[in-house]
């Protein structure tokens, strides 16, 4: 691609596949891997892979600086914010592009509070925010702040009652509600809760990242933060989004590079990559969706029918298109997907022994739903009904070898 | 509240194992009775009663005590 293409592809959607690569076979097993982690990390776009190569070669200059290749890289980054905006329904000034969908979410968080701490220094967040969200919040408690948690159903759904109670008590900066579950994959009631926060003066950020290039966001929101490697894009680009009018202060030390809301040289071949393929992902968004529901469905329905005493999370309607969440009774979850990377399969866990602090998802926690044995498919534009049917042809054996081992069978 | 008729010593293990030991002895014992089931696994707080729902039995509650997070189930059928 030239880099007349690179701004191409930053201003028509693509379609098809352009130089379709399967980057995932580390690992020689029997049968071809079958990744099923997207809410991890998309597989990348074609058209992000193109856009970065291309974009290698002709956005490595400094945008800032003052001569023909810088003008150029400006040229880029100011087409990649452009796309991008034009893609979430915002103005392209109000767009930064980040480091990662953590520091977005950090930046988010920190600056919303900053920007409003003259009214209060409380933040209201639900139970099951991100990781990311809610280490912002334990850095703004320990500074004498204080966060207030709302709780969620069942089905992972936050408790608007307690939400709109919640920011409507006195003092509070900012409301955090994350679009839909990354665990559980629940879509949030962000427009209702947003009317709540609207009443009482509050502005409500939004963690987007499992939302963007997947399904549309409400309206509403002040902040809103997303992540380039959960659509297809690159990993380590994030997008912050402060609409005109909200209180935002940034809470690090003074750059002025993207409108001052994030510090630092940005990634530029990958923020074109990760606009490019934005753009994609958004044109093929509704057909994805269409595609991938059923087959979402279909694995709910049959994990549930065949393997023996298992809880499917999440709500089965109200649910982002691409992820199911289920527990396995009395199997060890890291055993699990050891035995199914075994067979190929790629899948995340939300159970303790799977994670570095040794506590069960905080998200399967507050949903109170059972945390061992989990299992998080997700699926992307890659993923084939051949792909659905064989994790779910393997599944209830593997699940049956497990328990056997572990002296379980008929409990 | 019922006290306990036995306690389970499930510290030290990680989970599913506390779950896989109410499972076992719950059937073992009458209708009715409590087991108590110390288990400092943080998952347990979450699994146990979770358990219970499918199970269709009764998670009586939280009670940590000097031997740390302890779970009391009764046996409902
Ligand atoms: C809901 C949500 N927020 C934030 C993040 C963080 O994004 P990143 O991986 O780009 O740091 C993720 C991804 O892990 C996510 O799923």
């Amino acid at each position: 691609m030239t880099g007349s293409t690179v701004l191409g592809s930053l201003s028509a959607p693509h379609r098809g596949d352009l130089g379709h690569t399967r980057a995932i076979a580390l690992t020689p097993v029997s049968a071809s891997p079958v990744y099923l982690d997207a809410a991890t990390a998309a597989p990348l776009h074609p058209v992000a892979r193109q856009a970065l190569l291309a974009a290698l070669d002709d956005g490595w200059a400094d945008p800032g600086k003052l001569y023909a290749q810088a003008r150029r890289a400006r040229q880029l980054l100011d087409a990649a914010r452009a796309a991008t905006a034009e893609t979430l329904g915002v103005r392209p000034d109000e767009l930064s592009f980040t480091p990662s969908g953590t520091a977005a979410a950090h930046g988010a968080v920190l600056g919303g509070l900053s920007g409003r701490r003259r009214v209060g220094t409380a933040l209201v967040h639900s139970a099951i925010e991100h990781s990311a969200v809610l280490h912002a919040a334990e850095r703004h408690v320990a500074g004498c702040g204080t966060a207030a948690e709302v709780p969620v159903d069942r089905l992972g759904r936050v408790d608007l009652d307690g939400w709109a109670e919640a920011v409507r008590a006195p003092g509070v900066a900012l409301a955090a509600l994350i679009a839909a579950s990354h665990e559980v994959g629940t879509v949030q009631p962000v427009a209702e809760a947003a009317a709540a926060c609207a009443e009482a003066g509050v502005p409500l950020y939004v963690d987007a990242a499992q939302a963007v290039g997947r399904v549309p966001v409400p309206a509403g929101w002040s902040v809103l933060s997303a992540s380039a490697h959960k659509w297809g894009g690159p990993p380590g680009v994030g997008l912050l989004v402060v609409r005109k009018g909200a209180r935002w202060e940034s809470p690090w030390p003074a750059d002025d590079r993207e409108s001052g809301r994030t510090p630092g040289t940005v990634n530029l071949p990958a923020v074109v990559a990760a606009a490019a393929s934005l753009r994609a992902a958004a044109a093929d968004a509704a057909a994805e969706a269409a595609r991938l529901t059923p087959l979402v469905d279909r694995i709910r329905a049959r994990v549930a029918a065949e393997v023996p005493d298992v809880e499917v999370v999440g709500d089965p309607h109200h649910r982002l298109p691409h992820l199911v969440t289920f527990s396995c009774l009395y199997v060890d979850g890291e055993a699990l997907l050891h035995a199914l990377d075994r067979r190929g399969f790629a899948v995340s866990s939300g159970s303790s022994c799977t994670s570095s602090t040794l506590r069960p998802s905080h998200v399967l926690e507050a949903m109170g739903v059972l945390s061992h044995g989990n299992v998080r498919v997700s699926l992307h534009r890659e993923t084939t009904e051949a792909d659905v049917e064989r994790f779910l042809a393997e599944l209830p054996g593997i699940v049956a070898d497990l328990r056997a081992e572990a002296g379980v069978v008929g409990l | 509240m019922t006290a306990p008729a036995e306690i389970l010593d499930c510290r030290g293990q990680r989970c599913p194992l506390p779950v896989i030991a109410v499972a076992r002895r719950l059937p073992e014992l009458p209708v009715g009775t409590v087991v108590r089931v110390l288990a400092d696994d943080p998952a347990a707080a979450v699994d146990l009663p979770a358990w219970c729902r499918m199970r269709g039995q009764e998670f009586l509650g939280t009670v940590t005590g000097p031997d740390g997070p302890a779970y009391d189930v009764r046996r409902r059928h």
